[in-house]
This record gives structure tokens, sequence and C-alpha cells, in this order.
């Protein structure tokens, strides 16, 4: 593989780029549903194919093909200069990169089992056994179950040097029980919505998950939601569980700081932030209880942020991004650190596959536990009149990042310290600071889990990247409640 | 690209591997570029070449698929056996048909495709045009934003793809276009505009002309009031329409239906929707992209879905049809057929029409109109990050962004901070008072439709933003 790298960095070089970078990437992937009883979906796919990445002229260019011959990753990498050649006539400035040290690499993400050398049939076997618990449940309308598992391995080489191999596994499990009953569809989903949890991991994911022991309850909950009153409207302190607060973070947190954004560089499309220059280090983000990292190491754990170094070389780092509640850093690649004053990229340029180019994505975005013993249950004690929500639902937030709704699959009133009704359709919104600021507990490190989102968007062409979020159930005061039905 | 020559010998070469019953082979792929722009710029710019080959066996009610973009005998023998040691360990389906033949597969589409024949999609112009040519394009629309002193953002996009299928039963067909797409943003200190287009003939599409229209949205929207949040009566310019309502579309579906998951379960035959709402699906539609044929090959049938606000019908795969003939539902869902608008097999969510077009309304409208006979109300530009909040009353939630305005006594007065919106698009499309002829339109949150301007009363902002 190296020896193709070398053939597309000549190729780059002698036409005239002062930088370029080839990866070439070999993708395996396994998809498995089941529908009420039957298999919904098999299949398998693999792709594989290089990159090429120059600057030339002071300006990017790429271009990728999935012909690995001499001849087409010769063509490959002239046409990314010629592409760079186009770029430099409509610049401002030519683009600068933070210098990184080069290095010879070999990573793999640790794993247990392999998950590709577990039996189709035994996968199958799994999820029809999930299947066959929800559909037991009278009122169940629809149940649908997934697996998925991928392995990536990638080559990438630079023109300053560096060679890293480095693979990477994913695996992630889910099902979800719906209800339909006179006007209203109700939706129960375990472990977590839209695909369940996704860690880069190997089948041992699929065996800490319990998915058969919950398929029932599970079931039962989205049959009961048609029995529970609607979730009050009004302020209310809200306990969010800790998956819903991972994708709180996601959205209000892990996408405001990525500095393309901030820059201008996605406003077309993903939009800007409001987390503009002048706010690193003097915005009071949240409380002081809050505390979260970008961290994509694997002391961090098993997230689908976690790897060895990023798609253009740098290695993993952990970057202090609210600290005790102040503003205190953003997601940076090569090309922008310089714009914060760092002279090295905080290592998170990362792209979907062979012919994607690398961009600033998220990497484990994640609030740190509270450093107090706190289980779910102590706090839902210590809380006197309040809403405890589980499971997304629905999720929105404004091309800024300051204004979201989240709507969740289930709810409970809290009064006096104790749950003492299911409540349906609930939802919450606000206003990205103000909430981070009303948040005053967070439960601890034994509560606290390592959520995967295997979907999130950005780029165009859009790419779809995992990103990792850490939380722990955690409570916030006065926040605005059923918003989303009120005279819709 | 892959010509329709090559992909036939690919898929000799499958079948002489496969031990299947029956060989599906579905060919997708072609070259795409795309020029980015942002702060004045070309900050990103790539082009990529990929085809993939999925290869679909069957054995006695059993099937699977498996998927390479390598063509060489060792890659194709490879994903054969993937395919068949996936489909070998299925359980057997009762519901799965034998493939189709090339006569199947022309259905009723033989009266309407067939003699209606689908435009040629693919031009030579829009297939031709070079990072030099887009970088030409993109000065000019940076030179625009400098003339109005503001920044731009955006895309300069083209591509040539191809669509095939071949199976064992005999059935060909193969399909080529070629896009270019145009999306502009216009930024200035505290507002901004945008607009989009495209074509598969890039001569149809204006870029400059865009960039004004874009800039001019920025500048009529700075220094932005804010408004309460509230009901008000709202003219949504075609992209915006098209955001909103693309997410009611997967639900006009069989497989929804029998799955108790569409909005439509109980309300097909119901007048849902305005009298001045018709919607078709249509392949054929001048205006519309894409191949004729589904996932089994299936020739796509022209459809009315809703008549003057009635849901007279829902779409189907082949399966699907069968499955829904067999059901409790059959005499409460409107004509059952296979109609062409399957997705590739296997797969859970069954179907979905891709090609929608609203119907001209009586008395058309043109934006301008709307305006002139508007006393309160709010001009939106666009919608964002438009996600479900009730499945089956079908709300959904979103923001508006990159211009909206307020219009007073006929006039657009003013820029405004943006809005949350909580709206049912059963009641947004009961509540439909003016629409525009329909045109082309592209967003974001949902595929590109023909879809007119409406001017909608009540719409439900329930929250403002802080710009």
């Amino acid at each position: 593989m190296k020896q193709i790298a070398d053939w597309a960095l000549n190729v780059a070089t002698m036409r005239g780029a002062s930088y370029s970078d080839a990866r070439i990437v070999s993708q395996r992937s396994r998809a498995l549903t089941t529908k009420n009883g039957k298999v919904g979906s098999a299949s398998d796919a693999e792709s594989a194919g290089m990159s090429v990445r120059v600057l030339a002229d002071g300006a990017w260019g790429f271009a990728a093909s999935e012909d690995l011959s001499r001849a087409g990753v010769e063509a490959t990498a002239a046409h990314a200069v010629e592409i760079a050649r186009a770029s430099a006539q409509v610049k401002q400035q030519d683009v600068r990169l933070a210098p990184e040290k080069p290095v010879t690499a070999e990573w793999t993400t640790p794993h247990v089992i392999d998950p590709f050398s577990i039996s189709v049939e035994q996968n199958i076997a799994l999820l029809l056994n999930i299947d066959s618990e929800l559909c037991a449940v009278a009122g169940i309308t629809l149940a649908e179950s997934n697996l998925n598992f991928n392995r990536d391995e990638q080559w990438f080489v630079s023109s300053e040097g560096t060679d890293i191999h480095q693979t990477k596994y994913s695996a992630g499990a889910g099902y979800a029980a719906y209800a339909f009953a006179g006007n209203e569809i109700q939706k129960r989903s375990y472990p977590n919505s839209f695909g369940g949890q996704w860690q880069n991991k190997g089948y041992e994911l699929i065996e800490e998950l319990k998915l058969v022991e919950n398929a029932r309850r599970i079931a039962e909950e989205a049959v009961a939601l048609h029995h529970a009153d609607q979730c009050p409207e009004g302020k209310f302190d809200i306990i969010l569980d800790s998956s819903q607060l991972g994708l709180q973070i996601h959205e209000s947190i892990g996408h405001p700081i990525e500095l393309d954004r901030v820059l201008g560089m996605e406003a077309n499309f993903a939009g800007t932030s409001f987390l503009t220059l002048d706010k690193l280090r003097t915005l009071r983000y949240g409380s002081e209880m809050v505390n979260v990292v970008a961290d994509a190491r694997q002391e961090h754990g098993p997230g689908l942020g976690t790897f060895g170094f990023d798609d253009e070389g740098v290695p993993a780092q952990c970057t202090p991004i609210i600290t005790n509640g102040l503003f205190t850093g953003y997601l940076s690649s090569r090309e922008t650190a310089h714009t914060i004053g760092e002279n090295r990229s905080g290592g998170t340029l990362r792209a979907e596959g062979w012919n994607r180019l690398p961009m600033i994505r998220m990497t484990n975005i994640s609030l740190l536990p509270g450093e107090k013993p706190l289980t779910l249950e102590q706090l839902i004690a210590s809380t006197d009149h309040g809403i405890l929500m589980q499971t997304n639902r629905s999720w929105s937030i404004d091309d800024r990042r300051y204004n979201f709704q989240f709507g969740c699959e289930i709810g409970w009133e809290i009064k006096h310290g104790k749950r003492v009704r299911m409540v349906k359709n609930p939802s919450y919104s606000g206003i990205t600071t103000e909430f981070w600021n009303s948040l005053d507990a967070i439960c601890s490190r034994d509560e606290w889990t390592l959520w995967g989102t295997p979907n999130c968007g950005k780029g165009q062409p859009q790419q779809v990247m995992g990103t990792g979020h850490g939380a722990a159930p955690s409570r916030f005061r006065g926040v605005k409640v059923g918003s989303a039905y009120k005279g819709s | 690209m892959l010509t329709r020559e090559q992909a036939a010998d690919i898929f000799d070469r499958i079948r002489k591997l496969s031990s299947a019953d029956e060989t599906e082979v579905l060919f997708s792929g072609g070259s795409f570029a795309l020029t980015r722009f942002a702060n004045n710029t070309i900050h990103q710019n790539v082009a990529d070449e990929n085809h993939m080959v999925s290869v679909r066996t069957v054995f006695g009610g059993r099937t699977a698929r498996a998927s390479t973009n390598k063509f060489d005998d060792d890659s194709l023998r490879r994903v054969v056996e993937s395919s068949e040691a996936l489909a070998r360990v299925q359980h057997p389906d009762s519901d799965l048909l034998p493939m189709p033949d090339d006569r199947e597969a022309a259905g009723r589409a033989d009266e309407g495709v067939r003699s209606t024949p689908v435009p040629s999609r693919y031009f030579a112009e829009t297939a031709a045009i070079t990072p030099q040519l887009r970088a030409d394009s993109v000065k000019k629309i940076v030179e625009v934003a400098q003339n109005h002193k503001l920044t731009t953002a955006g895309i300069f996009s083209s591509s040539e793809s191809v669509e095939g299928i071949f199976n064992s039963r005999g059935l060909s067909d193969w399909y080529t276009q070629t896009l270019a797409e145009v999306s502009i943003t216009m930024l200035g200190a505290d507002s901004s505009g945008w607009q989009k287009a495209n074509s598969p003939d890039v001569s149809n599409l204006d870029p400059l002309g865009l960039a004004e229209i874009a800039a001019k949205k920025a500048l009529d929207s700075t220094h932005p009031a804010e408004i309460p949040a509230g009901k008000y009566t709202v003219i949504l310019e075609p992209a915006a329409v098209l955001d909103i309502v693309g997410f009611m579309f997967w639900d006009y579906s069989g497989m929804a239906i029998l799955d108790q998951r569409s909005f439509l379960t109980g309300r097909i035959g119901t007048k849902l929707f305005g009298e001045n709402i018709t919607i078709w699906d249509d392949v054929t539609h001048p205006l519309q992209t894409g191949s004729p044929f589904d996932g089994e090959g299936m020739r796509r049938q022209r459809l009315p879905l809703v008549e003057n606000g009635v849901v007279e019908r829902v779409v189907y795969a082949r399966g699907t049809a069968a499955r829904m003939k067999a059901s409790e539902y059959k005499d409460k869902v409107g004509p059952i057929e296979a109609t062409g608008h399957g997705f590739a097999l296997p797969n859970e969510m069954g179907e979905m029409p891709l090609n929608i077009v609203f119907a001209a309304p009586q008395n058309p409208q043109t934006l301008a109109q709307m305006i002139a006979s508007t006393e309160r109300g709010v001009l939106v530009t666009r919608l964002w990050y438009i996600r479900e909040v009730d499945p089956y009353e079908k709300i959904v939630t979103g923001m508006t962004r990159d211009g909206t305005f307020l219009v007073e006594n006929g006039k657009v007065q003013r820029g405004l901070r943006n809005f949350r919106f909580n709206q049912s698009l059963i009641h947004m499309l009961s509540g439909v008072e003016a629409m525009s002829m329909p045109v082309r339109s592209s967003g974001e949150e949902s595929f590109d439709m023909v879809v007119p301007a409406m001017k909608v009363r009540d719409f439900n902002f329930t929250e403002v933003t802080k710009f």
C-alpha cells in the first residue's frame, strides 16, 4: 500500500504540490435487521479506493478513485493538483498548516471478538429472539431490531513522511417497539433510539447490552404510553437520562465547537456557530459543574470518536472544551489551529470513507461525571417536582446552535422525590447557554455511559460520521417543557 | 463512466459464478465533483469516481445482498459468495416473489411511462464541466458578494451517474443522468440570504441570478427585529414548502400502512387536506429527475396520490402489493398494485414516492401577489433541521433560516429573527390560501420536488431564537 501511496505523492510533488497526502481505505460492513418476526434486510458490503489531498498554489485539491492501478493512481493525483490550481484562483490567502511531526505507526481498535467471526445464523437468532419478546406483548403493532458491524482499514501516507496503518472496528445494536392505537403511535427503543448503542468495539458490545433481557419491559412501556397522561406544559426541573443527554451534548456543544463552523466554512449547509472566537476563555457556557472534554484517546473509552490518529496523521488528543463552566476549547485541524493561537492541531479531521475529504468532526465529546457519589434514584429522590425524560424521539436546533427542542419517548413526573406517573410525548426546549447554566446535578461515574451517535451528517457532499458522547443522568432547573404540542 | 455493455458483461460473469435459484445485479455510481466556497474563498474542491455492483441471490425463498466496488474476478467471486452465504442462512420468506421479467417490469407503465418516455436527462455540457469552469463561476459569485460588501459561501457541483439492473429472468434496464447544482448563501454582519437550484442541464442554471437574489435577501434583512412567537399567515417560498412537506411522503407507502406507522392509516379515501391540494408522483415530468425503474426493475407509474384534498392511494413494491391484497386493509386503501416504487430487496421499508409533483392551482399567484394581499404575515425563504414530533398528527418542528421577513400592509417591511415552528402538516395543507405555479425546487431537508410557493394561514411559530 505504501508503494501505491508513493505513486500518488510523487506525481503530486512533480506537478508542483507543496504538500500532499494519500489515504487508501478498505471498508467492510454487515447490516442485519428484523421486523415483526422476519429478517427485514441482510447485506454485506465492501468498498476500497484511494484519495489524494494536495496543496498547490496555496489552495486545496482533492481527488479520489476506485482505480488502484498505477495509471489510475497517478491520474487521480494529477487531477487533485489540477483542482487545487483551480481553487487557487478564488482565494483570499494561502492555506497554512500547523506543523506536525512525521510518524510511522500501527493502531487497531482494541476488541475481544472480531464481529465478522460470529456466524450470521447466531446474529439472526439473537434478533429474532428479541423480536419474539417484543411481539409477545399485546398491543405491539411493529417490532424492529438491528445489528451492524464495520471494519475500516486505512493506510495514510504524507509527503512530510508520515506513514500510518490504522484499523477500526465498530458495532451497533438496538430495537424499537411501536404501538398504534386510536390516533396515536407510541414507540419505545432500547438501548437507545435510531439504531441503539454503538461503540468502537468487537462483538463483545452486543453481549454487554442485555438486549433480550430488556425487550419485554420496553414493549410494555410502549403500550402503557397510550394510557399515560400528556406531559404537562410549563417550566419544570427536568432530569435527562444519559442517552438523551448524550444527544443534547452532541447538538448544543459538539457542533458549535467545530472550528470550521465558527470560521464560516459550513455557512451554506450545516450553518455557523454562536461560539465566535471572542468567546474562547470568556464565555460562561454552563454552571460550575459543567466539565466537557473532546477526547479521542483510548483511555476515554471505546467511543465512535476513539482512534489512534486522525485522517491527517495527528495523534488522538484530549481537549478541555468546558472547564468548570468556562468555555475553553474548540475542535481544530492543522489548517484552522492558527486561528485560535494554537501551533498544533487538536486532531479531529476525519472522513467518512476513501472518497471523501476529511473535515473537522466531533471525537468523543463527553460531559464528565459528578465527583460525589450520586445515583439516578438518589437524584430523583432529591427532586421536589420535575420530569424525568428518557430516550430521544426528535431533535432540532437552529443553524447557530442556540435554540433547540428535543422530544423524548417517555417521561415520568416526579413529586416529592418519587416517580408518581408516566407521561407521554415529553419535550423540552431552550437556549443553549441558558440551559447548560441551569444544570445543578450530575450523577457519578457508575451512571456514566459512553454513547455512540452513528449518523452525524455534515459537509458538502454530505458525510455521515460516528461520534461519541459520555454522559450521566443530570438535572436542569426551570426548563421550558411541552411547547412541541402547543397549538400545532 | 460504466457503460451498459460493460455492465452486461459483468452480469454475465456473475451469473456464471452464481449457484443461486435467481440472481439480480444492481449497478450504481459515476463521477462527482464539487467546488465549495466560504469567506469568498474556494476552501474545498473535490472529485471522485466510484461504481458499485450489488448482487442479490435467492435460494428457495431466502434472499440477501452483498456489494463491492471492485470488478476483477476475485472480487466478483467474493461478492457472489458473500451474497449466497448470507442468503442460505436466512429463514424462507413466504412473501418473497420470483424476480420480475421484462414484461412484468413494464407493467401498466407500458401505457404511461413508455408511451410518454422519460425525457433524456444526460447532457454532455454538464458532464464536461471542469474545475476551471466551476472556479470561474464561483469567482463571479464572489464578485457579487464583494460588490454588496457581503461574504458568500456555497457550492457548485456537477455529476454524471448510472443506475442499472439485470436479473436472471432476463430483465435489464439502464439509466444515465447528469446533474449540476448551485447553492449560495450571502452573509452580512447580522443577516443572510440563500438560493439553490439544480438541473440535469447546466444551461438551465443562472448562478449570478441566484447570487443577486441571495444578496438582496441578506441586505433586506439586516438588523432583524424580534416579534413574538404565535400563529401567523406565512408565505413559504418553494424551497421551504418542499422541505416541510417532504416529511410526509415516507408514509405514502403500502408497507407503512401494513406496519401501522403511517399517518395515512385509516385515512386513505378521506379528505385530509384542502380542496386546492392535488399531488402526483410522476417520474416523467419534465422538471423531475431520477431513474424510471425501481429497485426490482419495475417501471415507475405516474400516479395521483392526493386529488382535491382527498388521499387517493399509496405506492407499492411488488411484494407489498401482494401482502396488502391478502391483508385486512385491502378494502380500505384504494387501488392495490405494484407501482414501481420499491426499494432494492431485501429491505424493511418497502417503497416510497420520490418524484413528487404538486398540481398547478386553478388561480396561481406570484410571490409578489401573495405578499401584496397579506395584511400581516411572515415571508420564509428556507426551513432548517426539521424533525417529526408526532408521527400520526404529522407534527414537525424546525427553524426558519437565511431570510425571514415581516410582511405588513402588502409589503415586505423588514427582516425578522428566526422562529421555531411546531406545525401539523395536515393542518398546514388544509390552510393553504394561495399557491404559485409549481417549480423544480431543491432544499437540504428533503429530496427535490416540483412544488409551488404557498400562502398558509395560522402557521404555528412557538419560539424565537437570538438572530
